[in-house]
C-alpha cells in the first residue's frame, strides 16, 4: 500500500510537471493577452501529431522532432493570433475572443480528423515503455524524460521572462496594458510573440502527452482542455508559478484518488476545483480583484 | 420632490435648451428621425405581421412537408430555437457566457427517461413529466448558479465548463444514469406517418414560451437590471441592483426552459447516452446561434437556431462523418466573430431600418451610399449650447 | 433631508502606499464643500472608501449619526448617498432613459417612474436624447447623465467626482447652476474638482487634501490664498516664504 502511495505521488508530481508546462503556456497568454485561449488542448493534440507524424514518416527520435515541432507551433501560435485574435475589439471582446478560441479549436480538430481519423495513435520510442527502477518504485522513463523537459521549458521561460527586454516588456504588458503603450512597448508584436510562446509549449507537452497516454485522438483535446482549465483557474489566472504548485497537486490528488476509485478520480479533479473557488474566487495564488467583471 | 419643483421653477433664461414639450406628459419618448437605435430595441420594425407569418408557417409545416425527414428536422431545430431563447434569457442578457448549458439539458434528459422507467409512464403520459424536468433543472441551477456567480467572466465559462465535465462524468458513473451505456427512453405508444406531429408542436409550444419569456424580461425592470449588470456590474452595483438574485434569477429561467427542452429532446430521440447527452458541441452550437442572429436580441436566436440548426443537421446527413461540419461551423463562428461582430441579423437590419427611414424621406442617393458604406452615420452629438 | 457626511481619521493603504493617513472631514448639511488637492492625495479614495468601494483599514465614516464605515455600495446608495466617477460610468448599452430607470427608486410605480426620469433628463437638458443609446453620448453629456442619474433616489447627499472635468466652459456653467438649484432644495454636496474657478465659484468651504490628510479647510477665499494649500501643489518653495 504505501509503496502504492508512493507510486501514485510520484507519478503525480512527474506528470504534473507537464500539465503545469503546458497550463503555465495557458496562464501566460491570459496574463499578457487577457483571453483564455481554450485551443491549448486541441493544441497539445496537434503537437502529439505533429511528433506522430515527424516519427512514424520521416523516423525522427521524438526528443529530436521536438526541435521541429517547438519552432512550428510558435509559427503556427502567432500566426493565428494575427489572423484570429489581433482584429478583435470592443465592448464584448472577452467573450468574442474565448469563442475565437473556441472556433479555431474546432477547425483544427476536424482538419485533424480528416487527416488522421479517430483511431488511437500513440508515440512509441525505446524510453517510451522502460522504467527505471529506484528504491520501491518503479519510474517510467517517459515520465522522467517529460518531467526533465517540463524543468528546462520553465527554466527557460523564466529566463526570458526575467532576464531579458523582452521578458520585462512582456511582465509590464501583464501588469498594466495601457501604461506598457505608453512608454513604447509594442504591445501587439508582444501579444503575438506571447501567444506564440504560449503554444510553442504544448509541442513539448504534446510529446509527453502523446508517450504517456496510451493512445490519444483529436477527440482527446477536450479531457485535456478541461483540466488546463481548472488548473489555471484554480492556481488563479496570471500566475505560472502557482500554475505550477497546482498542477503538480491536482494531478498528485487524482492519482492518489485513482488507488482507490479509478472511475471517479477524474471527477475529484473538477470537484476540487470548484470546491476551492467557492472559497477562493480568485484561485489559490490569483492577485485580480475578486469582483464579477 | 423639490428637484422636480426646482425644474420647473427655472426661469426660461437658465435653460440653454428649450424644455422638450413631451415630458410634461406621461411617458412615449419622441424619437427622432435618423437617431441610431439599436436594432433590438425597435424590433417592432420586425413586423407584426411578419412574425404572425412565421408563427403560421412553422405550425402548418409537418402538415404540408409529411416527410418524416423534413419533420424530424422540424423537431430538432424547434427544440434548438428553444435552447438558444433560453440561453439568450441568461447569457444574451447579463454578459455571462455560459458554456455548461448541456448541464440543464441533460438533467431535464435523464430526469424524464429514470422517472419515466420508475414510475412506470407511457405513452402521452411522459409529456406530463417535461414541466418537472424543467423544474428539477431550474432547482438545480440555483447551488450551481450560487457558486458560478460570485466570479469574474472568465473565471465563469470556465466553471460553466467545468459543470459540464463533472455532469458528464458522473452521468458515465452512476447507476442511476445508467452508466456509460445510458437509459432507455420509453417508447410511445402511437407511430406511423404522424409520429413527428406531436413532438413537433410541443416543440413549438416549448419554444415559443421561451420566446414570450424572453420578451417579458426585456420589458420588464428585471431584464432591466440585468442589461445594466452585462454592461457595468459594479456600476449597477452602487445603485442598488442586487446583482446576484438578479443574475440568478434569469439562471433559473434559463434552466427551466432549457432542460423542457432536453427531456423533450431525450424522449424523441428515445435513449439518454453521456455522450450525445452531455455533448461539448452542445453548447457551442448554441452560441453560434444567439452569436449569429445577433446577442441580447430576442429575434437574434430563434432566426440563428433556424437558420443553422437544419444546416447542421442537412450536412450530418450528407457526410458519412461529421467532421466536415465541424470545420465549417468553426468557420463560419470566425467569420460571424470577425466581421458581423453584433450578428448578421442586426447589421442586416440596420441596412434595412436605415434604408426604410431614407426611402421615407425620399432619398435613395443617401441610401445607396449607406449601404455601400455599410455602416450608417450616427447624429450628431451636443445639441446642447 | 439633510445629511450630514463626515469621515473621521481614515486611513487607507494599498500595499506599500499610503493613500489616505488619518483624514478627517466634514461635509456638512446642505452645503456645497468642494475637495481639492494635487493629484496622488487620496481625494477619489476619499470618495471610495465613503461610498464602500473600498475598505478602509481605520477610522470611521459618518452619514448624520450613523455610522456607514464598510458599508457596501448598495447599502451606502440606499441610506441616500449617490456618487458620480471620475471616468463616467454610464450604462452604453442601454438607452439614456434606461439608464435612468437603473437606479432603484423605492417602489415607484412604473409610470411615475418614467416621468420622474424625463424630468430629471429636462433638469438636466439631455432630454432629447433620451431614446439614443448613451454609448452615443458625448463626454458632457454623459456627466449630465451621470449627474441626472445619481439624483433618481433623491439621494440627501452627493459625491461629484471631477463633474466638470474635460467639459466645454459653457457647459461648466450649466452643471453649475444645476448644483446650485439642487443644493438651495436641501441637498448636500461634496465636489473633487481641479477646476479652481469652479470649486471657489461654487463650494461654500473647501477642504485641501495632500498625502492623504487634511492640510486646510475654510472658505473659498482664505483657501486660496492659504501657504499651505500652494506648498501642497507647488512644493517646498511657497513654505520657505
Amino acid at each position: 500500500m504505501a509503496s502504492e502511495i508512493g507510486q501514485a505521488i510520484a507519478a503525480g508530481i512527474l506528470g504534473g510537471g507537464v500539465y503545469a508546462l503546458m497550463a503555465a503556456g495557458l496562464t501566460l497568454i491570459f496574463g499578457v493577452l487577457d483571453i483564455i485561449n481554450v485551443a491549448q488542448g486541441i493544441f497539445v493534440v496537434l503537437g502529439a501529431y505533429l511528433s506522430y507524424v515527424l516519427s512514424v514518416h520521416l523516423h525522427l527520435d521524438l526528443l529530436l522532432g521536438l526541435f521541429i515541432t517547438v519552432p512550428a507551433m510558435f509559427v503556427i501560435g502567432v500566426v493565428i493570433y494575427w489572423l484570429f485574435i489581433r482584429p478583435l475589439r470592443g465592448a464584448e471582446r472577452t467573450s468574442m475572443t474565448l469563442l475565437a478560441c473556441f472556433a479555431v479549436a474546432l477547425i483544427i480538430e476536424g482538419v485533424l480528423y480528416q487527416e488522421f481519423g479517430s483511431n488511437y495513435v500513440s508515440l512509441n520510442a525505446w524510453y517510451t515503455t522502460a522504467s527505471v527502477h529506484l528504491f520501491d518504485f518503479y519510474l517510467a522513463d517517459i515520465y522522467l524524460i517529460g518531467f526533465g523537459l517540463a524543468a528546462v521549458a520553465f527554466g527557460a521561460l523564466y529566463l526570458i521572462l526575467y532576464r531579458t527586454t523582452f521578458g520585462r516588456a512582456v511582465r509590464a504588458t501583464m501588469q498594466n496594458q495601457v501604461a506598457a503603450r505608453l512608454i513604447g512597448i509594442d504591445v501587439n508584436r508582444v501579444s503575438a510573440v506571447t501567444f506564440g510562446i504560449g503554444t510553442a509549449v504544448t509541442a513539448i507537452g504534446g510529446m509527453v502527452y502523446g508517450a504517456i497516454s496510451g493512445g490519444f485522438t483529436p477527440n482527446s483535446s477536450y479531457d485535456l482542455i478541461s483540466r488546463l482549465l481548472a488548473i489555471v483557474i484554480l492556481a488563479g489566472m496570471g500566475s505560472i508559478g502557482g500554475a505550477l504548485v497546482t498542477a503538480i497537486f491536482m494531478t498528485t490528488v487524482e492519482a492518489l484518488v485513482d488507488i482507490w476509485q479509478p472511475d471517479w478520480a477524474v471527477v475529484v479533479f473538477y470537484l476540487a476545483m470548484v470546491i476551492i473557488l467557492t472559497f477562493r474566487p480568485a484561485g489559490l495564488f490569483g492577485r485580480r480583484a475578486v469582483r464579477a467583471q | 420632490m423639490t428637484s422636480d419643483r426646482a425644474a420647473g421653477k427655472a426661469p426660461a433664461g437658465d435653460q440653454k435648451v428649450t424644455p422638450n414639450p413631451a415630458t410634461t406628459a406621461p411617458a412615449p419618448v419622441t424619437v427622432p428621425a435618423g437617431t441610431r437605435h439599436a436594432w433590438p430595441l425597435r424590433s417592432r420594425s420586425l413586423s407584426v405581421t411578419g412574425v404572425a407569418v412565421l408563427i403560421a408557417a412553422i405550425a402548418v409545416f409537418p402538415l404540408v412537408f409529411t416527410n418524416p425527414t423534413a419533420t424530424n428536422f422540424g423537431v430538432i431545430t424547434l427544440i434548438f430555437v428553444a435552447v438558444a431563447s433560453a440561453w439568450n434569457m441568461f447569457s444574451g442578457f447579463s454578459g455571462y457566457l455560459s458554456l455548461g448549458h448541456a448541464v440543464f439539458y441533460g438533467t431535464g434528459a435523464y430526469f424524464l427517461v429514470v422517472a419515466a422507467k420508475d414510475w412506470n409512464l407511457n405513452g402521452a403520459d411522459v409529456f406530463w413529466l417535461l414541466p418537472l424536468a424543467g423544474a428539477v433543472a431550474a432547482l438545480i441551477a440555483v447551488p450551481l448558479g450560487l457558486v458560478a456567480l460570485r466570479v469574474r467572466r472568465h473565471t465563469f465559462v470556465v466553471i460553466t465548463i467545468a459543470f459540464f465535465f463533472i455532469a458528464q462524468l458522473s452521468a458515465s458513473n452512476l447507476t442511476v444514469t445508467g452508466g456509460s451505456s445510458g437509459v432507455l427512453a420509453p417508447i410511445p405508444n402511437w407511430a406511423g406517418a404522424t409520429f413527428n406531429n406531436p413532438f413537433y408542436y410541443l416543440a413549438m409550444l416549448l419554444a415559443a414560451a421561451a420566446v414570450v419569456i424572453s420578451v417579458l424580461i426585456r420589458r420588464s425592470v428585471f431584464g432591466l437590471q440585468l442589461r445594466a449588470i452585462r454592461d457595468d456590474e459594479d456600476r449597477a452595483a452602487g445603485l442598488g441592483v442586487r446583482a446576484m438574485p438578479v443574475k440568478l434569477a434569469a439562471l433559473v429561467l434559463s434552466a427551466f426552459f432549457t432542460g423542457m427542452a432536453g427531456a423533450l429532446w431525450v424522449y424523441f430521440i428515445g435513449q439518454a447516452v453521456p455522450q450525445f447527452v452531455f455533448d461539448p458541441l452542445f453548447d457551442l452550437a448554441v452560441v453560434l446561434m444567439a452569436f449569429f442572429g445577433g446577442l441580447g436580441t430576442i429575434a437574434g436566436p430563434v432566426l440563428g437556431a433556424l437558420i443553422l440548426e437544419p444546416t447542421q443537421l442537412y450536412l450530418n446527413l450528407q457526410e458519412s462523418n461529421s467532421y466536415e461540419s465541424e470545420i465549417l461551423f468553426g468557420a463560419l463562428f470566425l467569420v460571424v466573430i470577425l466581421f458581423l461582430p453584433r450578428g448578421v441579423l442586426p447589421t442586416a437590419g440596420e441596412w434595412l431600418t436605415t434604408g426604410r427611414i431614407q426611402r421615407l424621406r425620399g432619398d435613395w442617393q443617401a441610401w445607396r451610399a449607406r449601404r455601400t458604406a455599410n455602416r450608417p452615420v450616427p447624429p450628431a452629438a451636443g445639441n446642447l449650447s | 433631508m439633510s445629511g450630514t457626511l463626515r469621515a473621521e481619521g481614515v486611513s487607507k493603504s494599498f500595499g506599500g502606499l499610503q493613500a489616505l493617513a488619518d483624514c478627517s472631514l466634514t461635509a456638512p448639511a446642505g452645503r456645497i464643500t468642494g475637495l481639492i488637492g494635487p493629484n496622488g492625495s487620496g481625494k477619489t479614495t476619499l470618495f471610495n472608501a465613503i461610498t464602500g468601494y473600498e475598505r478602509v483599514d481605520s477610522g470611521q465614516v459618518y452619514l448624520d449619526d450613523r455610522r456607514i464605515t464598510g458599508a457596501s455600495p448598495q447599502r451606502v446608495f440606499a441610506l441616500g448617498v449617490g456618487r458620480t466617477f471620475q471616468l463616467t460610468r454610464i450604462f452604453p448599452r442601454l438607452t439614456v432613459l434606461e439608464n435612468m430607470l437603473v437606479p432603484a427608486n423605492r417602489g415607484r410605480p412604473a409610470r411615475e417612474r418614467r416621468e420622474h426620469a424625463m424630468d430629471l433628463l429636462t433638469f438636466t437638458g439631455i432630454a432629447g436624447h433620451a431614446g439614443s443609446l448613451a454609448g452615443t453620448l458625448s463626454y458632457g453629456q454623459r456627466k449630465l447623465l451621470e449627474l441626472a442619474y445619481v439624483l433618481v433616489a433623491d439621494p440627501a447627499v452627493v459625491l461629484l467626482d471631477e463633474p466638470a472635468g474635460g467639459v466645454n466652459p459653457s457647459l461648466i456653467h450649466h452643471i453649475a447652476d444645476r448644483i446650485r438649484e439642487l443644493n438651495s432644495a436641501g441637498r448636500t454636496f461634496l465636489i473633487v474638482e481641479h477646476n479652481m474657478e469652479f470649486v471657489m465659484g461654487l463650494c461654500h468651504e473647501v477642504t485641501v487634501l495632500d498625502s492623504g490628510t487634511v492640510v486646510a479647510s475654510g472658505p473659498p477665499e482664505v483657501i486660496r490664498t492659504d501657504p499651505r494649500v500652494l506648498d501642497a501643489y507647488l512644493g517646498t518653495e511657497a513654505a520657505d516664504d
